[in-house]
């Protein structure tokens, strides 16, 4: 019982963090362009 | 660098040398095809991004093409002498494109931002300066051989891309919040048996409602929002269900949770919602694509006219903003904005957007000509008399538009089945509610619990997702075929076609002249080196048929007859002094030259290739075959022929055409109108379902539930079939969750349906639908 005062937390807490990266990603406009992106990868800066 | 990496990798090495940027053969040993492909190289060189055509994959560069456009009245200022401006970028076909044009703009050290988005092939830029700098960065990037087009986005769009966004963030909350609290649902039945404790299980239920009543007061929103509208209209639609499925799991959830009961259904609730959004986001994205497609094609027709002040200076205006008494200079190339009476010039106008016509008509003082139409011969002044919303071509778009709403009557039907469907469950419940209470005995709360769990076993989850799922794997495939779908309901219209109607110029054939007879090679290069610097149709044909031939300068364009430059004439049969014309009916162009006898070109219009093979397969399908051409009867006869046509009529006018369509329509045959011109839009918004070449006028394109790209026709067959596998597929698929929903409904009436079995039915009919539709995307046409 006591092991669940800190797993059920931790589960949320982690679940939370992913969470807030996929929002963040979204606002940062990392999800308007899949095929660019995809491409993207390929090639260096110069 | 080294011309091998410009060749395509799958075609074996050719003899003839090709050109170093655009890949098109040239003659000889020369590098270039034309001096645009060799100025495209050097700059790409230059800045040391020579390595763009090792990153190219199965696309080739593109021939650079001068540009019409005046971008400066497109830029905005933001402030602080910065600049920005978005384009639509044509020809932009991979990732090596978008790194191009990227890592190009990044070497001026004035430029701040330029970022490409291949999927809506935007480019977004912002600058340090001044605002004409706004024609020099499209001027650059025109110059590597892409297309640029100003670019606004009509509110309509930016409003639906906020929605979508707003649709991938509920997502993204309702699968945090189902995988949390699944996590804590699959811990509370495997304790069913014991092994947990009862205030353990209170505990993890309060937790779960912790995270999904939240979450769903979120993620819910676009459901509750739509069922709300769709209850103020006295109507009912799918999301009505939905959302009292979803409210009403929450608060009964919540009141066995506040009891100490054994079941609560908040992971039911949360899960579902994740579905229902992944349907509605695949939905949106599927059609979004078409749309971002259409929207390119109209952001080209934008442009900018030059308007003569009062100092007789030429300024540059927007087509918006022109206004009646305006005086345009129209130079030879450019569209015109407005409608006008021409007040000085002579020249030969391109009508092809407004008639259909082929060839040029010509242009003197006081004529009066129209938007839409293109000057291809020499500078014309025009006064305007009509622009904007009154030009005729925006009334011709206007009945097209009234002719469309008869259309929006069609109900799709995945939206009968919701309509069928949502009283039924409704029914069900409260009678599994009401049953329980008066004859089963039960408290209003325990009748409650079973009413939730008949709407969470009926909501229709796989149903929601059954449909868009077929349809974004369909559209994905028809991509590849070339065809993008513009309607939603476009493949269920196409399904039920028994009957397709074409037109002939441009549908049939592809439209534009094509050199047809054989000359000898010396004569062909001469005339296109004089015919680079027209535009004129015929001429274009002939720099089509000899692209490598090097342009003439001091070409004078005598408009109406024809080219001249260092006593070499090419043109009609008077201006080069030819005595006898041929008998054939074929367009022709002459060349005299001093001293040799004179050279007849004749130009003829093609069938497109695969078009009899596509006449042939279709028929194969059962459907039969009707041409209707406005054009002359000894032009429609012989490719009626050729095509073995039988059903065929010409000379027919726009307004014939429609009525003859609406005709069949009252005798109850579903007409597929295959069609290209301005003057087929209205026939094709009469028709049943509809289809255009991406080489028709744009608002033709607004009028069909298709495009397809390309010379060929066989995208016709194939649109039509994979329309039929499209339809099989959705009725299974919708049969397949009715059926699945169906078996569970006496399950959950007779009070036996845990949130553990609602959970399994769910998971496993939305798979079900999703793997049955994936099965189309497998789908070749067969060789």
């Amino acid at each position: 019982m006591d092991s669940l005062m800190i797993l059920v937390p931790a589960a949320l807490l982690l679940g939370l963090i992913g969470l807030a990266a996929f929002l963040w990603a979204l606002s940062r406009g990392q999800f308007d362009d899949p095929e660019g992106a995809a491409g993207r990868i390929l090639f260096d800066d110069d | 660098m080294s011309d091998v990496a410009l060749l395509p990798r799958a075609a074996p090495a050719r003899e003839r040398p090709i050109c170093r940027h655009c890949g098109v053969p040239v003659i000889g040993d020369e590098a270039f095809c034309c001096a645009g492909c060799a100025s495209a190289y050097a700059i790409i060189d230059a800045a040391g991004l020579g390595s763009f055509y090792r990153k190219l994959e199965a696309f080739r560069a593109h021939r650079p093409e001068a540009l019409e456009t005046d971008f400066r009245g497109f830029a905005r200022d933001l402030g602080s002498g910065v600049f920005a401006l978005d384009l639509l970028v044509e020809g932009l076909d991979c990732a090596a494109c978008v790194w191009l044009i990227e890592s190009l703009l990044a070497r001026n050290p004035s430029v701040r931002q330029a970022r490409v988005n291949l999927s809506t092939r935007r480019l977004a830029l912002k600058w340090q300066g001044r605002a004409e700098q706004a024609n020099d960065h499209a001027a650059l990037i025109a110059a590597l051989g892409f297309v640029p087009a100003p670019y606004r986005a009509p509110e309509a769009l930016v409003q639906d891309e906020r929605e979508t966004r707003e649709l991938l963030r509920s997502m993204g909350v309702a699968g945090f919040a189902a995988a949390n609290v699944m996590l804590l649902s699959v811990a509370v039945w495997s304790g069913h048996d014991g092994s947990m404790g009862e205030a353990t299980r209170t505990l993890f239920h309060w937790l779960s409602a912790a995270i999904a009543l939240p979450a769903v007061a979120y993620a819910g929103r676009p459901f509750f929002r739509s069922a709300i509208a769709a209850l103020r209209r006295g109507r009912t639609n799918m999301d009505v269900p939905i959302s009292v499925g979803v409210a009403l799991a929450c608060l009964v959830s919540l009141h066995e949770t506040w009891i100490d009961a054994e079941h609560a259904y908040f992971d039911s609730a949360i899960t579902l919602l994740f579905f229902l959004l992944i349907g509605r986001y695949l939905d949106r994205r599927a059609r979004g694509r078409a749309r971002y497609a259409v929207q390119a094609m109209l952001a080209l027709s934008t442009g900018t006219a030059h308007v003569l002040s009062q100092g007789g200076v030429a300024e540059p205006r927007r087509f918006d903003q022109l206004a009646e008494g305006d005086v345009m200079l129209v130079a030879a190339g450019e569209r015109l904005g407005a409608d006008g009476t021409v007040v000085e010039g002579r020249s030969a106008l391109d009508t092809s957007l407004i008639s259909g016509e082929s060839l040029p008509q010509a242009a003197v003082a006081g004529d009066k000509v129209v938007a839409g139409m293109v000057n291809i011969a020499a500078p014309l002044r025009v006064r305007v008399t009509a622009s904007g919303e009154r030009t005729v071509l925006a009334e011709i778009v206007r009945l097209i538009e009234a002719a469309e709403q008869g259309r929006s009557r069609f109900v799709a039907l995945a939206e009968r089945v919701a309509r069928a469907y949502a009283p039924v469950v409704h029914l069900t419940a409260l009678a599994s509610f009401v049953g329980w209470m008066v004859l089963g005995g039960l408290g209003w709360d325990r009748a409650l619990v079973v009413a939730t769990a008949v709407l969470i076993v009926t909501c229709p989850c796989a149903l929601a997702l059954a449909v868009p799922v077929v349809q974004v794997v369909a559209s994905t495939r028809l991509m590849k075929s070339g065809v993008l779908l513009l309607s939603p309901s476009a493949l269920e219209r196409l399904a039920a076609v028994d009957h397709v109607v074409f037109d002939k110029t441009g549908t049939l054939t592809l439209g534009r002249p094509e050199l047809v007879s054989s000359i000898d090679d010396e004569a062909l290069l001469q005339a296109a080196g004089l015919a680079a610097s027209s535009r004129h149709p015929l001429a274009k044909a002939l720099v089509r048929a000899a692209p490598r031939a090097r342009a003439v300068s001091g070409v004078i364009e005598h408009p109406g007859q024809g080219l001249e430059a260092n006593g070499v004439r090419l043109g009609s049969v008077r201006f080069c002094g030819v005595a006898k014309s041929s008998s054939d009916e074929l367009s022709e162009l002459w060349l005299a030259r001093p001293g040799r006898a004179p050279v007849r070109f004749a130009f003829a219009d093609r069938l497109r290739p695969e078009a009899r093979a596509t006449l042939d397969r279709l028929r194969l399908m059962g459907k039969t075959i009707e041409l209707l051409s406005g054009d002359r009867f000894a032009a429609v006869a012989p490719v009626a022929r050729e095509l073995g046509i039988d059903m065929w009529r010409a000379c027919a006018t726009p307004a014939e055409k429609a009525e003859h369509l609406a005709q069949l329509a009252r005798q109850g045959v579903r007409v597929l109108m295959v069609g290209d011109g301005l003057n087929d839009a209205p026939a094709l918004a009469a028709a049943h379902a509809s289809l255009s070449p991406a080489t028709a006028a744009e608002a033709t394109q607004h009028a069909a539930d298709a495009v397809f790209q390309g010379d060929s026709l066989a995208a016709v067959g194939d649109l039509l079939e994979i329309a039929l596998r499209t339809d099989r597929l959705v009725r299974q698929n919708l049969a397949l969750a009715l059926a699945y929903n169906l078996a569970a409904v006496p399950l959950a009436v007779a009070g036996m349906v845990t949130p553990l079995i609602a959970a399994v039915a769910m998971s496993t009919s939305s798979i079900l639908v999703i793997v049955n539709a994936l099965r189309l995307g497998a789908w070749r046409r067969d060789a």
